[in-house]
């Protein structure tokens, strides 16, 4: 059965500031939501709620994995359920190397019986997860050489961005938010980008795409794109919405929620 | 990484920290007496003129005055220790099965013989105040190359010689080198525990390596402490001949006791690298948080010889030890790697000293230290160039990371540039793990714990990288094993 992420009435606060007022979204593993909306309208909030930033607090509303409530569970439980966040601004660890940093996060979610707790055994070969790693690099056209860098360290903005997708691509999560991945990219970088979200999204994958811009919608095809405002979805549609958005911009949806309320 | 807190807790216990029931053959009466260092000389048969060394080193040990400038080292009861423990009346073994069982199974549970097989050219093993086994490589042998314990080295009779089945005229030569160097790299004088050491010292590694030998795998030696309130004494002399090549590395641990109960680790360690040589001394210091480990260390580097001191502070209550390179000659080369780890009721005080007397010598300090749970950490560093040391190099970096509010770091960086032509870097910083860097690694499916030891490992790799494969992650661990508070 397909995985679904349901938010319902999310209200979050961030250093006392209520940021989500009341948000409502489903996503089914295999679908593509988009998520738009001007600046400070809430949309990296709902990213690092949905995943777990302890400084995100949730004041009212829940959010539920396949029915599960997730709002107790820790950063790292969510994303053994399979969530995954592309962060807007991935850090730097120092140090870390990639391969072994992402083997450790591979066998972290795929083993059921890992609760972080006990010993693993049977953790994947070094072998088997360099040959698995080879096979996404060459997918994201990165170069091999990467695997043996450190952890996002020197690397340029756009190479940041594409490992966040690497690192999406090895992982495989049922549900995936992709935070302003699209942001500080060149043109031919957000279509290597798009091109590997568009194989892995599908039947085993659902994309939760937050953007400020229209322009990668160009490349990755939304079922469905809401607007964001003032911490809540004031409007939801398909495709043509994006579009309409690009033309008329943010202030248009602005003033026609205004006017509903007056 | 993925791991349970108890069971991290008693894999250490199982793995470094368990104790082995053995009977001392001999000790002295506890305590520091004049009766107690004569003893020692007595059963070692030391040769006058060892014996006069250490009752030099006596009397200057007891007027000179603690210390004051470092670590609080007056929780140390001198009265309590016992200075000399014979663990077995067996001659010092050549094979693993002539040890007394008891002894044999501890090196096996710390996996040495295992080490020695795969990638050691040669291995020493202390219990308590002896050497109880050693090996060297046969071709090793055959090349000239003396690895032996210090009795040996610098009283190398008939009866050793036959015991240990040695190169005659290869030991015989060693020991006019060692007699020639021992004790003036580190001179009695030189610091109240140099002194202790000089006085009372058994154990340890005496090597000298001849003129254009490359000794390609490590040499290994291994200290253990099983009893509480004992002192491991340790003395090493490494001579590696011009145009020569060693690396060494000295591992150490000791069992877990109840909280009063402390022992006494006061190394010297004297290292001469002739023109033209290298030697790389790696050591990866594991006592259990009961030890207080005050050692001195100290290479001269001649014409185009390189001294890399890698060094690596883990365990110990206390920890005082600045490594040390002296360049003599012009070209020489300096390379210490100092990281420490502090954690509750630990405080190491560790660095590195790089003095410049020739010109054109280069020098590189790197510090890493991490502290947590109300550990400290101190960086003491000399740089010292000498006037008429023209056109010398030297960078000094030291990093620090704080894990918690509670722990503290201090920095005490000493500079004396006396040449114009001098070039000198200086950087430190300090830094702490954010929350978003936690949830960062975490949204990937670490636990919070997995998390914060990567970023640590990470900030070590610096060291790690350096070492053989083996060692690296058995140093990882130890990280792993600190963090989780399991070292009692």
């Amino acid at each position: 059965m397909a995985s679904v992420l349901e938010i319902k009435d999310l209200h979050v606060a961030v250093d006392g500031k209520g940021i989500l007022k009341g948000l409502d979204l489903k996503v089914r593993q295999g679908e593509v939501h988009a998520i738009m909306g001007p600046n400070g309208s809430g949309k990296s909030t709902l990213a690092l709620a949905l995943m777990g930033h302890p400084r995100y607090k949730i004041e009212k509303g829940s959010i539920l994995f396949d029915g599960q409530n997730v709002l107790d569970m820790s950063a790292d439980a969510r994303a053994k359920l399979g969530l995954f966040l592309a962060f807007q601004y991935p850090f730097e660890v120092s140090g870390v190397g990639l391969t072994n940093f992402l083997r450790n996060a591979y066998n972290a979610t795929h083993d059921q019986t890992n609760d972080g707790k006990s010993v693993k055994q049977d953790m994947m070969s070094m072998l088997e997860f360099k040959k698995l790693l080879k096979e996404k690099l060459s997918m994201l056209k990165m170069h091999e050489s990467f695997s043996n860098r450190y952890l996002n360290e020197g690397f340029s903005g756009g190479e940041k961005k594409r490992c966040e997708i690497l690192q999406m691509a090895v992982l495989k999560p049922k549900i995936a938010i992709l935070d302003e991945t699209d942001s500080g990219l060149d043109i031919d970088s957000i279509k290597i980008v798009a091109d590997g979200v568009n194989t892995l999204a599908g039947p085993e994958m659902g994309v939760l795409l937050i953007t400020h811009y229209q322009r990668i919608l160009r490349y990755i095809k939304p079922h469905f794109v809401h607007v964001l405002v003032d911490g809540k979805i004031v409007e939801s549609g398909g495709e043509d919405l994006a579009i309409h958005l690009e033309e008329k911009g943010y202030d248009w949806i602005k003033n026609k929620v205004f006017n509903v309320i007056s | 990484m993925t791991s349970n807190i108890l069971d991290l807790r008693s894999r250490y216990k199982d793995e470094y920290g368990f104790t082995t029931v053995t009977k001392s053959s001999f000790e002295v009466e506890k305590g520091f007496s004049e009766a107690v260092v004569k003893e020692i000389s007595r059963i070692k048969n030391d040769p006058e003129w060892l014996k006069a060394f250490r009752l030099k080193a006596f009397a200057h040990f007891l007027k000179r005055p603690m210390p004051k400038w470092g670590a609080d080292l007056d929780v140390i009861n001198f009265d309590e220790i016992t200075y000399y423990v014979r663990p077995t009346d067996n001659p010092q073994a050549t094979s693993w099965e002539e040890l007394p069982p008891e002894i044999r199974n501890t090196f096996d549970r710390l996996g040495i013989p295992e080490a020695e097989k795969k990638f050691l050219a040669g291995v020493g093993g202390q219990f308590e105040s002896e050497n109880v086994y050693h090996s060297l490589q046969e071709n090793l042998k055959k090349q000239g190359v003396v690895f032996v314990d210090p009795d040996t080295g610098l009283n190398p009779t008939e009866e050793r010689i036959k015991q240990l089945n040695l190169d005659k005229t290869a030991m015989e030569n060693a020991n006019k080198k060692f007699r020639e160097w021992f004790g003036k790299v580190v001179p009695i004088e030189d610091n109240k525990f140099a002194a202790l050491n000089s006085t009372v010292f058994s154990g340890g590694s005496f090597i000298y390596i001849p003129p254009h030998v490359e000794i390609a795998l490590p040499l290994q030696a291994y200290f253990r402490i099983n009893r509480e309130n004992v002192g491991q004494f340790e003395r090493t002399l490494i001579i590696a001949d011009e145009g020569s090549k060693l690396h060494y590395i000295e591992g150490c641990s000791a069992p877990m006791y109840s909280d009063e109960k402390h022992s006494l680790h006061s190394a010297v360690v004297e290292i001469v690298a002739l023109p033209g040589s290298t030697v790389r001394y790696t050591t990866l210091q594991n006592w259990s948080n009961n030890v207080y480990n005050l050692v001195t260390k100290r290479a001269y580097a001649y014409e185009s010889a390189t001294v890399e001191w890698l060094d690596a502070n883990i365990g110990s209550r206390i920890t005082m030890k600045y490594p040390s390179v002296f360049m003599l000659g012009p070209h020489a080369k300096a390379d210490i790697l100092s990281v420490a780890y502090a954690g509750k009721g630990q405080h190491q005080d560790s660095g590195g000293k790089a003095v410049h007397m020739a010109p054109f010598t280069t020098s590189k300090i790197i510090s890493k230290s991490v502290s947590k749970d109300g550990g400290r950490s101190s960086y003491r560093g000399l740089l010292h160039i000498a006037k008429g040391a023209t056109n010398a190099k030297s960078t000094v970096r030291c990093d620090a990371l704080l894990l918690d509010e509670i722990s503290r770091t201090d920095t005490y960086p000493y500079n004396e540039i006396n040449e114009d032509t001098a070039t000198v870097t200086h950087e430190a910083s300090v830094g702490k793990i954010g929350e978003d860097l936690i949830f960062y690694l975490m949204s990937r499916g670490l636990t919070e714990q997995q998390a914060l030891s990567m970023i640590v490992n990470g900030f070590l790799e610096v060291f790690s990288k350096e070492l053989p494969m083996e060692y690296a992650v058995e140093f990882n661990r130890l990280i792993q094993l600190e963090m989780t508070g399991s070292v009692g």
